[in-house]
């Protein structure tokens, strides 16, 4: 069977009958086994898969309607959650946890007929840039296998760009769709904030943390972002606007008027080859005729930092849910409820997941929660109205997704470095807005990268048709 | 900003997380790299600047009051590590009573 890296591709040949959707499913099952080398999948959903196959060749046969999303192979992150499924957001402590419900974003892919082929690795409640901190073990990059897959949402980035299935969901919260997405040569989508329900995904840092599509063509994330979005009524910070057709808008004639920053891509952390790539993006949009200007983002070597005050704070309360009593993990040798608690939670989350923890109830704990939090808070005003404004005044910002190509496995060990190759991204969380990555240029050694553009604030369906045009598969 | 015993005792008490020796070195000086590069912050100048907590536009998003039984108790029950049919159980922690 060929690979099908869009869904307009395999929908044609479904329509046509040229194999059932069944025969596809097990084929898909069968090409996952076999790469089950890569770590990209956590659990696979054999059963329901295929079930779902059997309706959906019933549907077609009794010539119903089928949805926009009628066979897609999508994965989701292992803390997506789907009924009677398992799903552990890569922990321990979530080990054997089956979830009562769905997420919103699976009840709408699902609507629309897509079948959801199982969970993917990422970092531990998605913690990480590399996808090393998993309880599963690093996810290898298919480009190099000696390289990380980057993250957190590594599983589901690597799924894609190895033809496992044709999309995958992933979350970001500094750059964890982006990323990766970046190291695979694939397209990542992180949406506005607000534009997708979090229902049903493990939280970490929620005014940061959205839900978005990795995918080999700009035409499939736009399909899946116009089935995800909208509003819910089980997430109040998910906005009532109203989602565009995405898809029916997806090429654009214009001339726009991009932003670069200077001192980012002088970074001395940027990797040479990076920023070579960059300056060809931009001698690229100048020559099509748009307009490609410099600016000063002064705020830039503090963004990481206030990101890291904030999620881990956040992340401090979200994670005390994971108390080893109404599901879970639980220490066996616990002998009264406080060894419970801390037992339950020191066997079962990671080294960084604990650090993270400890990070945030110390920026929040009385005393310092003036000098730490309160003061990231306000970092966080300043860099989101000068994103904000910068985004008034041109259409796009561009950058480099990531300072460097894929690194090898066990290459950063320090926390803060890792934390360092966040630098371009986070800017995107902390003031809201979308931002995707596209698949643009290569090193000499065959390492993807990519190139990232951010727009305003619900501007997706501006950013999707420039992608588009950019980016042909 | 300087990690002591102290602060990891306090911290691992409202985290409930606990260190064993070997542990408690290696996360106080974690915590001391993170927190000196959390510092950068302070080079900022915030005078007058209002924290930023919302990242949401709307306000007071409300649905109607409507009761919902998304999830029955067999299926919230189902992953307790230990349960009987309506209760989740745990040790003992109110003197006096069964476990």
């Amino acid at each position: 069977m060929e690979i099908y890296r869009s869904l307009k591709t395999l929908q044609a040949d479904l329509y046509s009958q040229k194999f059932t959707v069944t025969a596809y499913i097990q084929h898909t099952l069968q090409t996952i086994n076999a790469h089950a080398h890569l770590n990209a999948f956590v659990h696979v959903f054999e059963e329901s898969a295929l079930q779902q196959a059997h309706n959906l060749d019933a549907k077609l046969q009794n010539k119903q309607t089928l949805g926009k999303l009628f066979g897609l192979t999508i994965a989701i992150k292992d803390n997506i959650v789907y009924a009677n499924h398992p799903a552990t957001g890569a922990s321990k402590i979530l080990e054997g946890f089956i979830s009562p419900y769905s997420a919103t974003v699976v009840e709408k892919l699902l609507q629309e007929d897509a079948i959801i082929v199982g969970t993917t690795n990422c970092d531990e409640f998605a913690m990480g840039g590399s996808n090393e901190n998993s309880y599963y073990g690093p996810v290898l990059n298919p480009h190099d296998t000696t390289r990380v897959s980057g993250g957190s949402s590594g599983g589901s980035a690597v799924a894609v760009a190895a033809n496992l299935c044709i999309a995958a969901l992933g979350s970001d919260t500094g750059g964890s769709i982006r990323q990766p997405a970046s190291f695979c040569g694939i397209v990542g989508l992180k949406p506005t904030y607000g534009r997708v329900s979090r229902y049903g995904l493990m939280a970490y840092g929620s005014s940061f943390d959205q839900i978005g599509p990795f995918t080999h063509s700009v035409e499939d994330a736009a399909l899946i972002l116009e089935v995800i979005a909208g509003a819910d009524a089980y997430d109040a910070t998910c906005s009532p606007k109203i989602v565009p057709a995405y898809t029916s808008s997806l090429h654009s004639n214009q001339k726009y008027k991009i932003a670069y920053y200077n001192n980012a891509l002088e970074h001395e952390g940027v990797d040479t080859e990076v920023r070579a790539a960059c300056w060809q993006f931009i001698d690229r949009l100048k020559q099509e005729g748009h307009t490609v200007e410099a600016i000063e983002f002064a705020e830039l070597d503090y963004i990481v930092p206030a990101y890291y005050v904030l999620t881990t704070a956040e992340a401090s309360s979200n994670l005390s849910r994971y108390d080893g009593v109404k599901y879970g993990y639980r220490a066996k040798e616990a002998t009264d409820l406080e060894s419970t608690y801390k037992l339950s939670r020191s066997q079962g989350f990671g080294k960084e997941v604990q650090r993270r923890i400890m990070s945030g109830a110390f920026v929040l704990s009385a005393g310092y929660y003036d000098a730490y939090y309160s003061k990231a808070q306000k970092v966080r005003r300043i860099v989101a109205e000068k994103t904000h404004k910068t985004l008034e005044e041109y259409d796009f910002i561009l950058c480099p997704t990531a300072p460097t190509p894929a690194y090898k496995i066990g290459a950063v060990q320090d926390s803060i470095a890792s934390f360092l190759g966040d630098i371009f991204t986070v800017q995107a969380n902390i003031a809201g807005v979308p931002g995707i990555s596209l698949p643009l240029y290569q090193s000499q050694n065959g390492l993807p990268i990519g190139m990232q553009l951010m727009a305003g604030r619900w501007q997706e369906e501006k950013l999707l048709a420039f992608a588009n045009d950019l980016h042909i598969i | 900003m300087q990690v002591n015993d102290e602060i990891i005792d306090k911290l691992s008490n409202l985290t409930k997380l606990t260190f064993n020796p070997q542990e408690k070195v290696a996360i106080k000086s974690d915590l001391e790299k993170i927190l000196n590069f959390m510092e950068k912050l302070n080079e900022l100048d915030t005078t007058g600047v209002e924290p930023l907590i919302y990242i949401n536009e709307d306000v007071n998003v409300v649905r109607a009051d409507e009761v919902h039984y998304p999830i029955s108790k067999e299926a919230a029950l189902m992953n307790a590590p230990l349960k009987n049919a309506d209760y989740i159980k745990v040790p003992k922690f109110v003197k006096g009573t069964k476990y």
